[in-house]
């Protein structure tokens, strides 16, 4: 498929198919099984200017937009998507402070984040908020010079690791969603504490904590945007975060096809290729063409937002969906392509197997996907009406 | 400092395939690579760089799409490229080839110091480092592994059988430099877009003020009388640690692995 992508473009997939190939494959094994985080990984990207892609020039970023930093995604996620979400983690913690914070705030967060000498994570979720994000009962008290947070975040990617957080907190409860805002955090604040590393199923690599404020002093100017924008501030920022979950699906499936089809030309059953057999063929075929309908989607609506379109929750909330699901599916059959060698841990669709799973689940599961998808077409079929 | 890097372009070899009805090696379509052994030669000039400042100079003598070697090696960090390039250069030897790079490096610029791999992986004969130090009358330690500056010229480390050797070179000096030394670098995005619109000098053989019979199959003399595989040596493996007792623990580890106790 052409995509016309840009030479700069064209240079991106390439430098992070080296990473993919040279840093990632080789250690996603053992960051899986030992539970470590990629550090050294991250640096590399880093060193290869990858961290800034989405950031202006002038915060010391490549100036790129959303198509820029899922063609990384998307190339990180065929090696591991433990690494990838650790990557991208970043771009949902500070594109908050991108899209609503002063001057003096980008000026002060983004150029270590361009950088990559820091991390970023995006705190919203808590034990009793989940999908229904407006149960946050996290606070945060305005007293003289000092915002004080008192409540606990639940699985937060990069929670520990990272240095910037933006995190949401009710600064008037009485006013439900309206009353929520958001606050950049940064580690080390008094009253600032992590949970333990949670153990997964999948994304071992990555690592999920709890971010735990008692009477945690945030100073006032961290406030992002004003008070009571702070749901505001979390809904654009998983509209535009969902393409990176996308990127994450399709990249996972890409490498799981390939390794099925790659095997399936190795493996001899009945004296013949197992890829001879019609039944795995069909399944190749299905696999080829889901994968590549659900990189249009993303591409598309990368573009999309790049090109400056206000309202793109529903083409951000598609490709999630479309994408994650195909990335399931992908999974499943490229394993059950790989037999009982497909179950072992030898080989690494057992792994993408476990790993998909994160996709339907995080930034908004997939029923909420088709919820906001639903309710916008119902939406527009009712103004088309009056 | 500054530094001169000499890298040849070679077939990637991961890449060759063996024709089945010739037992020939199928060339033609086999992407070039920057020789493995001149990615070390181009980090030890980065770290270099990185620590004393100064510029790295990549210089290559070969066809002109060699010019994609010297673009890769801008992507990762060199400042500046040459690309040697002349029919007339064709059918060189290790000697001529010593010859025309040692005009070209000096013609290029004045070096505090010229680097080179350890061996070219298809030539193999380790000989063009040595040489072009010969022609440019400057000192060469083979073998390098570190490196670094001192009041009057370098300090380096040279990896002998044994282990290895810390010489001490005054001025100007050429090393060639093992695999052991580093791994280089990858690119990045920034020096991959310098790299693209970067302009490579390319001189031929009037640029570089050569003797014409000196140069390309006139000026080889070498002759092969024939090709052989040398014995193989033993394998050597040495066994160093701050605490003796860990190497007696080792070594009985590798006896018990090989089921020799
Ligand atoms: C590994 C991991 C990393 C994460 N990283 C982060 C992070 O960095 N930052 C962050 O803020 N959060 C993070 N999360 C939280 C994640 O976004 C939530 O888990 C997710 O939004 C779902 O919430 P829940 O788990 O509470 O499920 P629930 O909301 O309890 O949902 C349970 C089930 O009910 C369904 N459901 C709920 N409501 C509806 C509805 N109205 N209509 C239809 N179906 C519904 C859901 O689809 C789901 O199937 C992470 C989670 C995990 C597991
Ligand atoms: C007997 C003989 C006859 C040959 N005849 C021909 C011939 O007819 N036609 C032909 O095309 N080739 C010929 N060659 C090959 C050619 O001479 C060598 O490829 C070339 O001289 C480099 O030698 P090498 O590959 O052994 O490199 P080595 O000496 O092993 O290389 C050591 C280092 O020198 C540097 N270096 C080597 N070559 C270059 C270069 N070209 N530019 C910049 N730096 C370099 C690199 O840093 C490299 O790591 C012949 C070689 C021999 C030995």
């Amino acid at each position: 498929m052409e995509y016309f992508l840009t030479d700069e473009q064209k240079m991106i997939v390439e430098l992070s198919r080296k990473i993919t190939d040279e840093l990632i494959i080789p250690e996603r094994a053992r960051l899986d099984q030992e539970e470590i985080f990629p550090t050294e990984i991250l640096k590399k990207i880093a060193e290869a200017d990858l961290y800034g892609l989405y950031i202006p020039e002038a915060y010391g970023g490549f100036g790129g937009g959303v198509m820029d930093f899922i063609l990384a995604v998307e190339e990180f996620s065929r090696g591991c998507i433990g690494v990838s979400v650790s990557f991208a983690a970043n771009a949902l913690g500070i594109y908050p402070v991108l899209a609503f914070g002063t001057e003096e705030q980008k000026q002060k967060y983004l150029p270590a984040i361009a950088a990559g000498t820091k991390q970023a994570a995006f705190g919203l979720t808590e034990a009793n908020a989940g999908s229904d994000a407006g149960g946050v009962q996290t606070t945060a008290e305005l007293k003289g010079d000092y915002y004080i947070l008192n409540g606990t975040k639940q699985w937060i990617t990069n929670g520990g690791e990272a240095d910037t957080y933006t995190v949401i907190a009710m600064t008037d409860k009485a006013k439900g969603a309206r009353g929520a805002s958001a606050f950049i955090v940064e580690k080390g604040t008094e009253g600032f504490t992590f949970g333990k590393k949670e153990d997964k199923l999948g994304i071992r690599a990555s690592a999920t904590r709890e971010l735990v404020f008692q009477d945690c002093k945030v100073p006032k100017a961290n406030l992002l945007g004003k008070e009571g924008m702070g749901f505001i501030v979390a809904m654009k920022n998983l509209d535009h975060s969902r393409p990176g979950i996308a990127a994450q699906g399709v990249g996972l499936a890409q490498g799981a096809m390939e390794a099925a089809i790659k095997y399936s030309r190795e493996r001899v059953q009945f004296g013949k290729p197992i890829s001879a057999f019609q039944a795995n063929q069909h399944k190749i075929a299905n696999m080829a063409t889901e994968i590549e309908a659900a990189r249009c989607l993303l591409y598309a609506t990368a573009r999309t937002i790049d090109a400056g379109i206000k309202d793109f929750s529903m083409e951000s909330a598609m490709c999630k969906l479309y994408a994650t699901d195909v990335a399931n599916k992908v999974a499943n059959e490229a394993l059950q392509i790989f037999g009982g060698y497909g179950y072992m841990r030898e080989y690494p669709v057992e792994k993408m197997f476990r790993d998909a799973k994160i996709l339907q689940i995080y930034e908004g599961t997939n029923e909420i996907q088709r919820n906001v998808i639903a309710l916008d077409a119902i939406k527009k079929s009712a103004k088309q009406d009056k | 400092m500054n530094i001169a890097v000499c890298i040849k372009q070679v077939p990637d070899s991961d890449k060759v395939t063996i024709d089945r009805e010739t037992n020939r090696l199928n060339r033609t379509g086999v992407p070039s690579v920057i020789n493995p052994f001149d990615e070390n030669a181009i980090e030890l000039g980065l770290q270099l760089k990185d620590k004393y400042g100064g510029k790295v100079t990549v210089i290559t003598m070969g066809p002109p799409q060699a010019e994609q070697a010297l673009r890769d090696c801008i992507a990762v960090g060199a400042d500046d490229a040459y690309l040697i390039t002349d029919r007339k250069f064709a059918g060189a030897d290790t000697w001529a080839t010593s010859y025309t790079l040692s005009l070209a490096v000096q013609k290029a610029g004045n070096f505090d110091v010229v680097l080179f791999g350890k061996q070219a992986i298809d030539g193999d004969t380790a000989q063009v480092g040595p040489g072009v130090a010969y022609f440019m009358d400057i000192p060469v330690i083979t073998y390098v592994k570190e490196a670094e500056k001192t009041d009057k010229g370098f300090k380096v480390k040279r990896v002998t059988e044994e282990g290895y050797q810390v010489w001490e070179v005054d001025g100007q000096a050429a090393f060639t430099v093992v695999k052991e030394a580093n791994t280089m670098r990858l690119p990045s995005l920034k020096g991959k877009m310098r790299a693209k619109s970067a302009t490579i000098t390319t001189w031929g053989a009037d640029d570089i003020g050569v003797e014409e019979e000196k140069i390309g199959l006139k000026g080889s003399p070498t002759i092969v009388r024939k090709v052989f595989s040398p014995p193989i040596k033993t394998n050597r493996e040495t066994i160093q640690n701050e605490d003796p007792k860990q190497s007696v623990k080792e070594l009985l580890g590798k006896l018990k692995e090989r089921k020799l106790i």
